[in-house]
């Protein structure tokens, strides 16, 4: 099963529309989704209703793996329980997003290799291809960085 | 250890609770209690009250008015010792109420703001005693200190 998310808040149909299309020409039929409040009628996703955080979680946990919009939420839990995520940012020029606060966070991840970006229906497909296979796979711990974790004890003890 | 210190952990929804879900560790021991926007969060934080408050954004002056009623309840409620938030609209109400009733105060801007601070984070800085970002890059001299990532 591939999970898809664009998260609770906002639709995101751009992604959808791609997905859709991809799962079309290469005939995979076993997608789910959460598309936000939208109205968008995919032809190959099958729509999930809200996903309650234990839900949300599990649906990843029983991916092959995630396409989801770049948000920080979906990344992170992709990230804790290691189901490798293919991200589209959101753009702030097409009102899906206030700003392109996503481009440079899909960036930056992608550099540190914790995740898979794209930026057009080729692109995705391209790393739909990579982490079809089994060519990537990142994992976080289940708690910040521990000299953040200091930092913060060592003010609130002060 | 040193004596319990009452910590209240404040986060809208998505992204912005998921990474206040990793840095809570950080109060293990002390007495934390929670504020979010969404009931089905309880199940994140077994160990800790959680209050539930209306989510907004600034451009909704309703909302907001609403919102800082319920955050300055909260705080005279539990008189916390530390606030401390990820964001967004709720954490700002609540360092800024909170400091104004003698409360030490963190903000932690989120992870996805990789090329400046935040709106809110602006906002908040000075009623942050404590303003951190989680990319080194922006770390400045009276701008915002960096002490590590969610991740």
């Amino acid at each position: 099963m591939i999970f898809v998310t664009v998260g609770a808040q906002m639709s995101f149909d751009r992604l959808i529309g791609w997905v859709d299309d991809w799962a079309e020409s290469v005939g995979r039929d076993d997608l789910v989704a959460q598309i936000g409040p939208s109205d968008y009628v995919p032809q190959r996703l099958k729509v999930l209703p809200f996903l309650t955080p234990p839900e949300f979680r599990s649906r990843i946990a029983e991916a092959d793996f995630v396409i989801a919009h770049a948000g920080m939420g979906s990344i992170i839990e992709a990230l804790e329980l290691a189901t490798p995520i293919v991200v589209v940012p959101r753009l702030g020029s097409l009102g899906e997003t206030r700003n392109d606060h996503q481009v440079a966070t899909a960036r930056r991840l992608t550099e540190e290799g914790l995740v898979l970006s794209a930026q057009s229906p080729e692109e995705l497909a391209e790393q739909l291809a990579i982490v079809g296979t089994g060519g990537f796979r990142a994992h976080i711990s289940d708690h910040a960085q521990t000299p953040l974790l200091n930092r913060l004890r060592g003010f609130a003890e002060a | 250890m040193s004596r319990k210190r009452k910590v209240l952990a404040v986060a809208s929804g998505g992204g912005h609770w998921v990474q206040l879900r990793r840095i809570v560790p950080a109060f293990d021991g002390h007495d934390l209690s929670y504020v979010t926007i969404n009931p089905n969060y309880r199940a994140d934080v077994p160990n800790g009250r959680v209050f539930i408050v209306r989510d907004s954004t600034r451009w909704d002056r309703l909302g907001m008015a609403v919102l800082a009623l319920q955050i300055l309840w909260i705080l005279v409620r539990i008189r916390p010792d530390v606030v401390v938030s990820t964001g967004a609209a709720p954490g700002c109400l609540a360092i800024i109420l909170g400091r104004f009733l003698g409360c030490r105060t963190v903000w932690l801007d989120s992870i996805a703001n990789v090329d400046e601070m935040s709106m809110s984070g602006r906002l908040v800085q000075r009623y942050s005693q404590l303003w951190l970002t989680q990319w080194s890059h922006l770390a400045a001299e009276n701008g915002p200190e960096y002490a590590g990532r969610v991740f």
